[in-house]
């Protein structure tokens, strides 16, 4: 098998005194869904192809909250936050990437209030940033040509105005993007955000994750690229659920990077 | 004798204005049973909305052709009061045409024909309009929240609309015929481009029977205009003009950013700081902890949202792309606007009769907005991004979410769960804080 990647913690770098570029929140799912694991370890192997002294705080990381405070728990919400708050403040954190548009959302928007004022990235931002000043490269490889459609998180696109970051991205893979009728500013929900992927759905007659990957499957396309680990388990169960597993499979745009890259 | 019909129409008109007046006062009352807020940030950007969104219509726009048929109703509305103004005076002074003494004639003809023009642009509009909601049925005109009032409300404006607009072509074709005549007080003024193919039909009508027209439609028009601003308070057409400064008070953050209970902030701050005696008494002036976190009916929501309620006009635009509704969900976010309005009513209702409001054993939760509705929520914004006029059903579902969590315990067994586990493990799941790490070594 594969070495274990390498992956620097807050407290190592401290330890040397030393103060990492940038931050990566993995977040939950990014650190115990095992889908969602993938797409952390290829957002490692960029950082490292394009040489970012990154670190992460590991076992010192915790919930961000939105879960709890999208449910209506707004103790709860504002414990996890201030806890995680003290820890970055700690460190002297000031620039954070995360490739959660949830912990992005959060972080970046309710933190502040809460004392905690951090510039946040999410990873398709910082990835394009990293693009546009040549410190990482890539090329179309194996996604040339394919035709492929994007699923926008509604945490980065509708929430936060994010709807560009991504696609560019897609562009620079050289892919065939197709767009779904609902995109963008009008862009339909995986069914996951405000706590419901912790729960069973409210009756009805159709699951959210299906009518969105239904919706996906009607532009033919080979891959659903999408930007969110919570989108990214709906729309793997949408699939599923469809028996599509072998005509259309969902990729987070940062594996479809390091993909290219054969990293 | 000759003035009777100049005391009778002041009479009209300062009963019709004064009864809005007080309709409106009642309004600006039950509003202010909400929580106050601060809204005096981003001026320059609420500015901005309000000439964008509210008189730019800029979301309308999203969907063209109701967008278009709105701009033609919204902008005949606008300018057809200037002529609005003219009647007033004419009906106070008795004169006749009274801005075409004061105005340069060729600028009145231009205002009386774009007027003309706009009257057959807004009947098109109307017409339309009512065929959107009776022959083609749009699904979203007839979900079930729209059963009842709701639905006959919105046909009740297109037909009062349909009406005002003949009246006042009509009036402008019997008077273009009287000024044809030659009749003594029908001055020669003004364009008709649309009505001058009305003028024909009257054709061989007495002089009486013409100036009967006239005035008959004059005053209808006029009764017309005032009774439909009076009908507005018990319709949803009062976006018309609280639409203005329900945008202004609308959402200027990034729609991801919900608000923090500072309430919430002050007791976690307490908590967290090792130095805070729990037992101290607070000091002077200290802020109470509030009675209750979260909105359990509408008294408990803020200023804003109860704005919100009534500007809502049922068009149902965000029930159209909500994901759990268009899924079969029983949530409906026109439904959760609809619902806080009605509650308030009942509320100012009840103030009304007893002076201040006595408890009816009733709240929004439960008898009007379910709990079902409100689990089933994604907090997608897609309501939000769709509203025309800037409202957010959504920050209505959180408080309440907020009050069933926080002050009942009555979250869905499996987001308890979800809440333990962060509360215990700092994730949603039960894995174990220190196994955070795991990732970077398994393949």
């Amino acid at each position: 098998m594969s070495e274990p990647i390498k992956v620097p913690t807050m407290a190592e770098y401290a330890a040397q005194g030393k103060q990492p570029e940038v931050l990566f929140f993995v977040g939950c799912a990014g650190s115990f869904d095992d889908r969602a694991k993938k797409i952390t370890k290829a957002f490692v192997k960029l950082l490292h192809k394009a040489n970012i002294d990154f670190a992460v705080l590991g076992t010192e990381e915790s919930c961000n909250g939105d879960p709890a405070k999208r449910a209506g728990n707004e103790f709860l919400f504002q414990m996890q936050a201030m806890a995680n708050i003290e820890v970055l403040n700690g460190y002297g954190i000031k620039k954070i990437v995360t490739a959660c548009p949830h912990c992005f959302n959060t972080i970046g928007n309710e933190y502040p209030g809460l004392g905690g004022n951090y510039e946040v990235m999410h990873h398709t931002q910082f990835l394009k940033a990293l693009l546009d000043e040549g410190r990482l490269k890539v090329e179309g490889g194996k996604f040339k040509g394919k035709k492929i459609t994007f699923h926008d998180p509604c945490y980065l696109g509708r929430a936060n105005g994010e709807y560009e970051a991504p696609r560019n991205l897609l562009e620079k893979l050289e892919v065939e993007l197709v767009e779904m009728g609902r995109n963008k500013k009008n862009g339909f929900c995986c069914g996951a955000g405000g706590a419901q992927v912790f729960k069973e759905p409210e009756p009805g007659n159709k699951d959210i994750n299906v009518e969105r990957t239904e919706e996906a499957m009607e532009t033919t396309s080979e891959i659903i690229a999408t930007g969110c680990p919570f989108c990214m388990m709906m729309l793997t169960d949408g699939v599923k659920a469809k028996n599509a597993e072998n005509s259309i499979q969902v990729m987070d745009v940062a594996e479809m990077i390091a993909n290219a890259e054969d990293l | 004798m000759q003035y009777i019909p100049n005391i009778l129409f002041t009479i009209a008109l300062a009963a019709g204005i004064g009864y809005f007046t007080l309709n409106i006062r009642k309004i600006i009352r039950n509003i202010k049973l909400g929580r106050e807020v601060d809204a005096s940030d981003h001026t320059g950007q609420r500015w901005s909305n309000v000439f964008r969104i509210a008189l730019g219509q800029s979301k309308m726009v999203v969907r063209p052709i109701p967008g278009l048929l709105h701009i033609f109703v919204y902008v005949g509305f606008v300018i057809i009061n200037i002529e609005v103004l003219e009647i007033i005076i004419d009906g106070i002074f008795g004169t006749h045409r009274v801005l075409s003494t004061v105005l340069p004639e060729g600028l009145y003809n231009f205002l009386i024909a774009s007027f003309e023009i706009l009257a057959l642009l807004v009947l098109v509009g109307v017409i339309l309009f009512w065929t959107r909601r009776n022959i083609q049925k749009l699904q979203r005109f007839w979900k079930p929240e729209m059963k009842g009032w709701p639905k006959n409300d919105g046909n009740f404006i297109l037909y009062f609309e349909m009406v005002l607009m003949i009246l006042f072509l009509t009036m402008n074709a019997a008077d273009q015929s009287l000024q044809t005549l030659g009749v003594v007080h029908y001055v020669d003024a003004g364009a008709f481009p649309i009505s001058k193919f009305i003028t024909p039909l009257m054709d061989g009508l007495s002089e009486g029977t013409l100036i009967a027209i006239e005035r008959g439609a004059w005053w209808f028009h006029i009764l017309g205009i005032l009774v439909f601003l009076n009908y507005l308070y018990f319709s949803k057409h009062l976006h018309i003009l609280l639409a203005f400064p329900n945008v202004y008070f609308g959402k200027v953050v990034p729609m991801g950013k919900f608000r923090n209970l500072d309430s919430v902030t002050n007791e976690v701050k307490m908590m967290m700081d090792p130095n805070v005696d729990p037992f101290a008494t607070p000091a002077e002036g200290a802020t109470e902890a509030p009675a209750k976190f979260g909105a359990s009916d509408v008294m408990d929501l803020s200023r804003i949202q109860l704005l919100n309620a009534y500007t809502c006009t049922e068009c149902g635009r965000c029930t159209s792309v909500c994901p759990a509704n268009i899924t079969g969900k029983l949530l409906s976010p026109r439904k959760i606007m609809m619902d806080t309005r009605d509650r308030l009513e009942e509320i100012g209702k009840n103030i009304d009769k007893n002076g201040e409001f006595k408890p009816d054993g009733k709240q929004l939760l439960d008898d009007y907005i379910l709990r079902e509705e409100l689990w089933a929520c994604t907090t997608c914004n897609a309501c939000v991004e769709a509203c025309p006029v800037s409202i957010d059903p959504l920050s209505i579902i959180m408080d309440m979410r907020q009050y069933l969590v926080m002050e009942q315990s009555a979250a869905p067994t499996e987001l308890n769960v979800a809440m333990t586990n962060i509360e215990n493990n700092g994730a949603p799941w039960p894995y174990n804080q220190m196994d955070r790490l795991n990732w970077k070594n398994e393949n």
